[in-house]
């Protein structure tokens, strides 16, 4: 069915679809109108058979469901920013014990300084912690990916993240097309646990494991995200038969055919991107664009045969390894380590600043010239970053870089109005 | 099955035996169709007072339970000493996921019980003090005031001993540990520190509120199976003595538990929606000096009488607070 809808509406509305049984959360922007939804189509009856429960902090939100996904029920959390860092030890947690919880993230910057608006820090912070992670681009695909989700955590009984930029898509009113139940009902089978809590067969689960095999469990992990680099296709593939859509999948491919350059992105910025890709390929730049839609696990093959020809690629992602780079950049180094093809690293968009068609095309150009430097920061404003370079290098006790700098920048604009 | 007899006089703590009782009254662990829910063998130390209190606990929560019953366990000794895996001493459904979680973990347990429909399955949390009362405090007291149907029990042995006997929240003023070694002019840890969660526990207006200690197991039982008989949220806190953490002599934990309650240092009581509606009056009361003297990390108060002092005014005030004191035999 057709609805123009918020985002985070859509997505509670394709939650529900999939029939869960316990869903916690804790409030936290941008995620919240997201479980406000939850909540309300529990209460309200529209979805039966299943519990809301408002916990105290993101740490209990993530230990409720796996107290309740040990115990055989399908469940659903939702967090973003300090919420996922708040919840960090359970989030490793859920996936060593190998419950098929299912999480929406809303892509949120992480402090200090605190800031609500999106980037991908959050999401990436949690890269390593065992569970998938699964990007979307458009609130069509965050609803055809959190069907796909459940399926997927359930098959392979290890737990998915579904990360979608907050803002510019939680908050965002699209046209969705919103499946009806007997489709996701043929699509999603209910919940069989690999491991239950049950009186009538009584088993320990969460034991203590020495070095005599704890490899073996961390492998195992491993080898099952491997496993899910073939098994996220296949579910693309399902889905598509049933609801006719393309969603999901590993990667997807914009104008890559004969591409130079190739730049690899992340989650919704995709649509800013193929608008200016456009407008290049009719100067006639041969640049196009490829998508991760599956971060964890890094789909490497898909990525070398896709990146394979390009001369050049640009990776831009919404967060930074400080001391570092790029983190995304680097995953893709590794994905291309037998190649010679460079990779830029473009880190943009932190802490939500925009992401204009006009800095992209400049960004891209200079790409297409090997203009750029390894780690490029998309629209850095240099002087802001001298300034209190110059304060720092002027006088010990220089204050605190946030509150300098946003002083400096009220003292500019004062400026400009005068 | 020939008939057991379980002999139950506990030598030296004046407690009154099995064979004295009703057979109706006696403790479940004298009945041969006790579940064993926590089975021998496990790792502990000689004379743990928290493997006495858990296996107490919970086979008087199981028969209550009709043995549908699903345990949500923290981080800690209890944790460690019952699954040394491949072994587990566990026969119930038990999961261990973090230290400062049990209580949510419960929750979650419950809420999936409550959604399939199956309202015979009883849950129970249960950790030591330091993850209740510090690191898993958070999660209690949200259990405690969404009002979730779920006993948490709290083995207090009043500090960290998995880690090597630190202090926590619930480490009483003066006691020796790692983190509050005696040395200086105020030796061991601070006075008028650390929190009462039976208390706070009451101040959630829950419907049950209760502290027991291993050495009046038939108390510990009735309350468990009282806990058991309401639904919602409810706390029961044990008083477990370590002799590892302590400096007591293993054959000594029932002693040292019975001379510290009877001195009034750790009250007795039962609450019902934030009131406290009975309280196990003292038989014999007696110094604190008699308790401590049972343990190495009270050694130095000896040599502070002004410290002893405290500790004994602070015995006294919980006589007053709880109306402790009373004709022998006085319990309500």
């Amino acid at each position: 069915m057709l609805k123009q809808i918020e985002g985070s509406h859509a997505v509670a509305e394709a939650v529900a679809l999939c029939r869960p049984e316990v869903i916690c959360a804790y409030p936290i922007t941008p995620q919240t109108h997201i479980v406000e939804d939850l909540g309300f189509l529990v209460k309200s009856g529209k979805l039966s058979g299943c519990e809301f429960i408002n916990v105290e902090s993101e740490f209990a939100a993530l230990s409720v469901a796996i107290g309740s996904s040990a115990a055989g029920a399908r469940t659903y959390t939702a967090t973003a920013s300090q919420g996922i860092l708040f919840m960090a030890e359970a989030v490793y947690n859920a996936s060593g014990l190998g419950l098929p919880i299912v999480m929406t993230v809303g892509n949120r910057a992480i402090g200090a300084p605190i800031n609500i608006w999106n980037d991908q820090s959050d999401s990436m912070s949690m890269r390593d912690a065992g569970w998938l992670q699964l990007f979307v681009e458009s609130n069509q695909q965050a609803i055809d990916v959190h069907i796909q989700a459940f399926r997927i955590a359930e098959a392979l009984s290890l737990p998915v993240m579904v990360c979608m930029d907050g803002f510019i898509l939680t908050h965002a009113y699209e046209r969705v097309d919103i499946p009806d139940q007997k489709q996701v009902d043929k699509f999603l089978p209910s919940f069989e646990p690999r491991q239950v809590l049950d009186p009538a067969n009584p088993k320990s689960i969460g034991a203590m494991v020495g070095p005599e095999a704890f490899t073996e469990v961390r492998y195992l992990e491993h080898h099952k995200q491997m496993q899910a680099l073939e098994l996220i296709p296949q579910v693309a593939k399902e889905f598509k038969a049933i609801f006719g859509r393309d969603s999901g999948g590993l990667i997807s491919e914009y104008r890559l055919d004969d591409a130079e350059t190739i730049v690899v992105t992340l989650g919704s910025v995709i649509g800013t991107m193929q608008e200016v890709i456009d407008r290049m390929r009719e100067d006639g730049v041969a640049i196009g664009a490829l998508t991760l839609r599956s971060f964890r696990p890094f789909p490497a093959a898909a990525l070398r045969s896709a990146l394979g020809k390009a001369k050049r690629v640009v990776v831009f992602e919404k967060c930074l390894a400080v001391g570092l780079g790029g983190i995304v950049s680097n995953n893709v180094r590794m994905a291309l380590s037998e190649l010679s093809t460079p990779v830029y690293s473009v880190i943009g968009g932190l802490g939500g600043r925009p992401i204009t068609q006009a800095s992209l095309h400049r960004l891209f150009t200079e790409a297409t010239q090997d203009r750029l430097e390894d780690l490029h920061f998309l629209d850095l404003n240099k002087d802001i970053v001298k300034r209190e370079l110059e304060r720092e290098a002027s006088m010990r006790r220089s204050g605190s870089i946030a509150e300098n700098i946003l002083s400096d920048i009220g003292i500019v604009d004062a400026a400009n109005t005068i | 099955m020939p008939n057991q007899h379980v002999k139950f006089y506990q030598t030296g703590t004046l407690t009154v035996g099995n064979r004295l009782l009703d057979e109706k009254m006696r403790t479940v662990q004298a009945t041969p169709d006790r579940s064993n829910s926590l089975d021998s063998g496990h790792r502990a130390c000689q004379g743990c007072g928290e493997a006495l209190g858990a296996r107490y606990a919970i086979d008087a929560a199981m028969r209550a339970a009709n043995n549908q019953l699903i345990a949500a366990n923290a981080t800690g000794c209890l944790e460690v000493f019952t699954t040394p895996y491949p072994e587990s001493a566990w026969r119930i459904p038990w999961m261990h996921s973090l230290f400062g979680n049990a209580a949510a973990v419960a929750t979650g347990i419950a809420a999936a019980m409550r959604v399939k429909g199956r309202d015979e399955v009883r849950v129970i949390a249960q950790g030591g003090d330091g993850g209740t009362t510090d690191i898993g405090f958070g999660c209690l007291s949200g259990m405690f005031e969404r009002n979730d149907d779920v006993l948490y029990i709290c083995y207090d042995n009043q500090a960290y001993m998995n880690t090597g006997v630190q202090r926590s929240s619930a480490t009483p003023g003066a006691a020796r540990t790692a983190t509050t070694m005696p040395v200086g002019e105020n030796p061991g840890a601070d006075f008028n520190q650390g929190k009462n969660v039976p208390l706070i526990a009451m101040a959630h207006n829950i419907p049950y509120v209760a502290t027991a200690s291993v050495h009046d197991l038939h108390d510990l039982e009735a309350k468990v199976q009282k806990a058991m008989a309401v639904r919602g949220a409810r706390y029961i806190q044990i008083f477990v003595p370590c002799p590892l953490g302590w400096g007591s002599k293993p054959q000594d934990t029932m002693k040292v538990a019975r001379l510290t309650v009877e001195s009034g240092l750790y009250p007795l009581f039962e609450a019902e929606y934030g009131e406290i509606v009975g309280v196990t009056k003292i038989r014999r009361r007696t110094d604190v000096a008699e308790c401590l003297k049972l343990q190495r990390r009270f050694a130095h108060v000896f040599k502070k009488p002004e410290q002893l002092a405290k500790i004994q005014a602070i015995a006294d005030a919980n006589i007053r607070k709880f109306r402790l004191a009373g004709s022998e035999g006085g319990q309500s």
